[in-house]
C-alpha cells in the first residue's frame, strides 16, 4: 500500500501550484464563478489560453492531437491543484465531455480538426443533451436530425444548457432514426453557435439570478449541420456517449472544494463569538466540524483510488466508482454548505455584499442543490452503483 | 502510488481466510458466544501454528517483524467472520506495548510466548466512568517493598477472563504508569460484563495485587496514546471486514428473497439503501488502508486514526442497521447470522474510543 507521489509527480504538482499562484494574482477583483460576470469569463478565457500554452489542458491525449501522452495521474494532480486555487481555465464541456467522445468515436479528419483547438484552449463548448422530456431518461431525446443531401437539418429544443450564450460551439444528441424511440436512434453532432436557427434563452434561477448556473434553453430551428460534423456512425450516439469514459473521472475537484469551504468555516468559528463564547468552543460545532472533516477524508480516498485504477491504461476501472465519487462529492459539499449556514447563523443567508462574512458561501449553498441533479442525478448514480457495483437485478 | 496489496500480504490474507473458513463458521461463533471462555483455544493454537500471532512482533523476540499492515489484514479477515479471538488485546495492544516499553527480560519472557500462542494478554485501562482518554485513568498504584501494588477497579477489559497477564494503567505520583500483573494473582476478581455482543468484556477488581513496572514511571500515557491510536486503526480494520460481510450477505439475500413475485433487490428503494451501504464500505476500506500506510510510512497518524475510527464507527452501524432492515423480520432473530454483525458494530464502536471521543481529538487537531 503506497499513497505517496513519485518524485516526478511531486515536481509536477509543485509546478502546477507555482503556475496558479502566479496567474491567479491577475484575477479580476470581483471574480466569481466563470459566468459570474463578463470579467470572470474573460479571465477564464485568458486562463484557458495560458493552460493551452503550457500543454496542461489535455495531459492524457495523444501528442498528435495536442495532448501530452501523460498518465491519468498527471491529470488528477492538475485537477486537484487547480481546484485548490479555485482557478478557472478548463472548459469542462469541451475537455471533459466532448473530447473523450471525439477520441473514442471521431474520424481521423475530425480528430485532427476538432481536438487541437480544445487542447490549445481556443474554443468554448456547451452541451445539448437534456430536453424538457428527456432528463434522467436521456435516451428518449426527441430533437430530430433529418438527412438532406450532405447536411442534416436539426429541429428541437434543448434544456439545462450551461453557458450557451458564451460558447463558440455546441455538441448535441439528436434523433437520426424517427422510428427508433430510444438510444439506438440517436447520433452525436457538433455545430457552431453562430449558424442560423440557434436561439439561446436564459433560464432564471430560483433566486432570480442568472449567473449562478447560467443555464439556458436552446431552440434549434432548421439548423443545417454538415454530415462531416456528425461524430461516429449514424444511430450510434447513445452507445458512444455511454462509453465515453477514458478521461480523469476521480472527481477530485469536488472534494477539494468541500475541504476549502470547511477550512473557511473553521477559521470563522475560531474568530467569532456568539453569546460571549467563541463558536469554536461550542461542543456542537466542534463535533459537527470534526465529523464532516472525517467524512471528507474518507470520501476523498475514493478519488485517489479512481485515479490510481485509471492510470496506466486502466486497471479494470469499475465505472460505478465514478458514480460513487459524484454522489459522495456533491453530497458532502452540500453538507459542508449546510454546516456553513449553521455556523454563520443569520449571516448565512446573505448574498455577496459588505454584510456577508464569507464571500460566495450562500452562492455555493444555492448551487449545491443543483449539483445533486446535474451530470446524472444522484438517484441515477445510485442506480448505476446498485446495478454495476452490486449486480442487483434491473426490472424492465 | 500503488494501492494494491503485495503478494506476501495477499498470502497472509488467504491463510487467515482459509483457516476461518475451515474452523470458524457462524454456528461456531454463536457457540463460542455462549461459552464462558468466549473464544476457541484450538483456533488460537492454529493461528499460532500459521505464525499469525507473531507477524508484527520484533524478530529478535520470536516475531516476523513485519509492518503494521499485516495486523490490519489479519484483523480485517477476523472481522469478516465475526471471529471471537484475543488477537486485538494480546497481539495488537499488549504485544506492541511490551515491544515498545518492556525491559529486555520482559520482552524475552512474553513476546515469544505470545507468538507461540502460549500467552494471552489484555490491557486494563477504562474505569467506572468509561472514559477512554487520559482522565479515564484514576486508579492509584502504590510502592510495596521493591515492587508495586494495585487496588481498585477496571471496567470494560476485553478478554480478562482468559488472560494470563494484564497490563494495567494506574497512577503513581509521577503520573500514569503501566504495570504488568499476573492474572492468577489471588487478589484479582474477574467477572464478565454481559454485553449485546456476548463477548469477553470484564470487570476486574484489584485487592492489593502485586504489579511489575512496565516502562518508566509516569510515562504510561505517552505509550498508551500512541498504541491506542494504532489499536483504533486495527479495530477499524476488523470493523471494515465485518461491514463487508454484512453488505455481501444482504446483497445476496436481496437477490434470493422474493416478494410480489420478484427479488426484493430489484426494488429501487432497497437498491439505493445498498448503494449507500457500498459507498460507506468503499470509503471506509480505502481510508483504512490510507491510514495504515501512513503508520507504516512513519508519518504522523493520530488525527487520521481518530477520524478513521469515528468514520468507521458510523459506517459499520449504518451498514448493519440497513442490513437488518433489508433482511426483514428474519434479520432480527438469533437464527439469522446478520445479527452477529449488528451486535459487533455496537461492541466495536466503544472499543478503542467511540465517535465523540475521536471527534474531540480531530477538533483539537483542527485548531478548534
Amino acid at each position: 500500500m503506497d499513497f505517496s507521489l513519485s518524485r516526478e509527480e511531486q515536481e509536477l504538482k509543485d509546478a502546477f501550484h507555482a503556475f496558479f499562484a502566479q496567474e491567479m494574482k491577475k484575477k479580476p477583483k470581483d471574480m466569481g464563478h466563470i459566468y459570474h460576470n463578463d470579467a470572470s469569463f474573460e479571465f477564464h478565457r485568458y486562463m484557458m489560453e495560458r493552460l493551452g500554452e503550457k500543454g496542461w489542458i489535455a495531459h492524457t491525449w495523444p501528442k498528435a492531437y495536442g495532448g501530452q501522452d501523460a498518465p491519468i495521474m498527471h491529470q488528477y494532480l492538475f485537477n486537484m491543484v487547480r481546484a485548490e486555487h479555485g482557478a478557472p481555465g478548463i472548459d469542462t464541456f469541451g475537455v471533459e465531455m466532448f473530447a473523450p467522445t471525439l477520441l473514442l468515436a471521431a474520424s481521423e479528419e475530425q480528430k485532427q480538426r476538432l481536438l487541437p483547438p480544445i487542447a490549445r484552449g481556443e474554443v468554448v463548448y456547451c452541451q445539448g443533451w437534456s430536453e424538457p422530456n428527456a432528463g434522467s431518461d436521456l435516451a428518449s431525446v426527441k430533437t430530430s436530425a433529418r438527412l438532406d443531401g450532405d447536411h442534416y437539418v436539426i429541429n428541437g429544443q434543448k434544456i439545462w444548457n450551461t453557458g450557451g450564450n458564451y460558447a463558440d460551439r455546441m455538441f448535441l444528441l439528436a434523433r437520426t432514426n424517427p422510428n427508433e424511440p430510444r438510444g439506438k436512434g440517436v447520433s452525436v453532432f457538433t455545430v457552431s453557435m453562430d449558424v442560423p436557427g440557434i436561439e439561446v434563452r436564459p433560464i432564471e434561477y430560483m433566486d432570480g439570478r442568472g449567473e449562478v448556473y447560467n443555464y439556458n434553453e436552446v431552440f434549434l430551428t432548421d439548423v443545417r449541420v454538415p454530415v462531416a460534423d456528425r461524430i461516429g456512425p449514424e444511430n450510434m450516439g447513445w452507445k458512444i456517449t455511454r462509453e465515453t469514459m477514458n478521461f480523469e473521472r476521480s472527481g477530485v475537484g469536488g472534494f477539494v472544494l468541500a475541504e476549502k469551504m470547511l477550512k473557511q468555516i473553521i477559521e470563522y468559528a475560531k474568530n467569532h463569538k456568539r453569546g460571549g463564547q467563541l463558536l469554536s468552543k461550542s461542543p456542537v460545532i466542534r463535533e459537527k466540524i470534526a465529523d464532516l472533516w472525517s467524512q471528507l477524508q474518507a470520501a476523498s480516498t475514493i478519488a485517489t483510488r479512481i485515479a490510481w485504477l485509471q492510470d496506466d491504461g486502466g486497471r479494470s476501472f469499475p465505472p460505478h466508482y465514478a458514480s460513487e465519487s459524484k454522489v459522495l462529492a456533491t453530497e458532502i459539499i452540500q453538507k459542508v454548505n449546510n454546516l456553513a449556514m449553521e455556523v454563520l447563523g443569520p449571516y448565512g443567508q446573505l448574498s455577496n455584499s459588505q454584510y456577508a462574512p464569507i464571500p460566495g458561501v450562500v452562492e455555493q449553498y444555492m448551487m449545491s442543490v443543483g449539483a445533486n441533479i446535474y451530470a446524472g442525478s444522484n438517484e441515477i448514480q445510485r442506480n448505476i452503483i446498485a446495478w454495476a457495483g452490486l449486480r442487483l437485478p434491473r426490472f424492465s | 502510488m500503488d494501492l494494491s496489496f503485495t503478494e506476501e500480504e495477499e498470502m497472509i490474507r488467504e491463510a487467515v481466510a482459509r483457516l476461518l473458513e475451515k474452523a470458524c463458521s457462524f454456528d461456531e461463533v454463536k457457540k463460542l458466544e455462549e461459552s464462558p471462555a468466549g473464544y476457541s483455544p484450538e483456533f488460537w493454537r492454529q493461528m499460532a501454528e500459521l505464525d499469525l500471532l507473531g507477524v508484527t512482533l520484533p524478530e529478535e523476540y520470536g516475531g516476523a517483524g513485519l509492518p503494521f499492515i499485516f495486523s490490519a489484514i489479519i484483523m480485517e479477515e477476523l472481522g469478516k467472520a465475526a471471529a471471537p479471538t484475543p488477537f486485538h488485546s494480546t497481539v495488537v495492544l499488549c504485544g506492541d506495548l511490551i515491544a515498545t516499553c518492556g525491559s529486555d527480560s520482559q520482552k524475552q519472557a512474553i513476546l515469544p510466548a505470545i507468538a507461540a500462542g502460549q500467552l494471552i494478554l489484555t490491557l486494563a485501562q477504562l474505569e467506572a466512568e468509561g472514559v477512554y482518554g487520559e482522565d479515564g485513568v484514576q486508579m492509584k498504584a502504590s510502592q510495596f517493598g521493591a515492587g508495586y501494588q494495585l487496588s481498585g477497579e477496571k471496567f470494560f477489559v476485553a478478554d480478562a477472563n482468559i488472560a494470563d497477564k494484564l497490563i494495567v494503567a494506574a497512577r503513581l505520583p509521577e503520573g500514569i504508569t503501566l504495570f504488568l500483573v499476573d492474572a492468577a494473582d489471588s487478589g484479582l476478581d474477574i467477572a464478565k460484563m454481559p454485553t449485546v455482543s456476548m463477548d469477553n468484556l470484564c470487570h476486574v477488581v484489584f485487592h492489593n495485587v502485586e504489579a511489575q513496572l512496565l516502562g518508566e514511571a509516569g510515562m504510561g500515557w505517552q505509550a498508551l496514546a500512541s498504541i491506542n491510536s494504532k489499536a483504533a486503526v486495527a479495530k477499524s480494520a476488523e470493523m471494515v471486514g465485518g461491514a463487508g460481510t454484512a453488505l455481501k450477505m444482504t446483497v445476496s439475500y436481496s437477490k434470493e428473497r422474493e416478494q410480489y413475485g420478484k427479488p426484493i433487490g430489484g426494488y429501487q428503494i432497497l437498491q439505493h439503501y445498498m448503494a449507500n451501504m457500498l459507498m460507506a464500505f468503499d470509503t471506509s476500506f480505502n481510508y483504512l488502508y490510507k491510514v495504515v500506510w501512513k503508520i507504516d510510512d512513519g508519518q504522523p497518524f493520530a488525527t487520521e486514526a481518530a477520524a478513521l475510527k469515528a468514520y468507521v464507527n458510523e459506517s459499520y452501524k449504518f451498514i448493519t442497521e440497513r442490513s437488518i432492515q433489508i433482511h426483514g423480520g428474519i434479520g432480527t432473530t438469533r437464527e439469522c447470522d446478520i445479527g452477529l454483525f449488528y451486535r459487533r458494530a455496537k461492541l466495536s464502536e466503544y472499543a478503542c474510543g467511540h465517535s465523540q471521543h475521536h471527534y474531540e481529538t480531530v477538533a483539537q487537531a483542527l485548531g478548534l
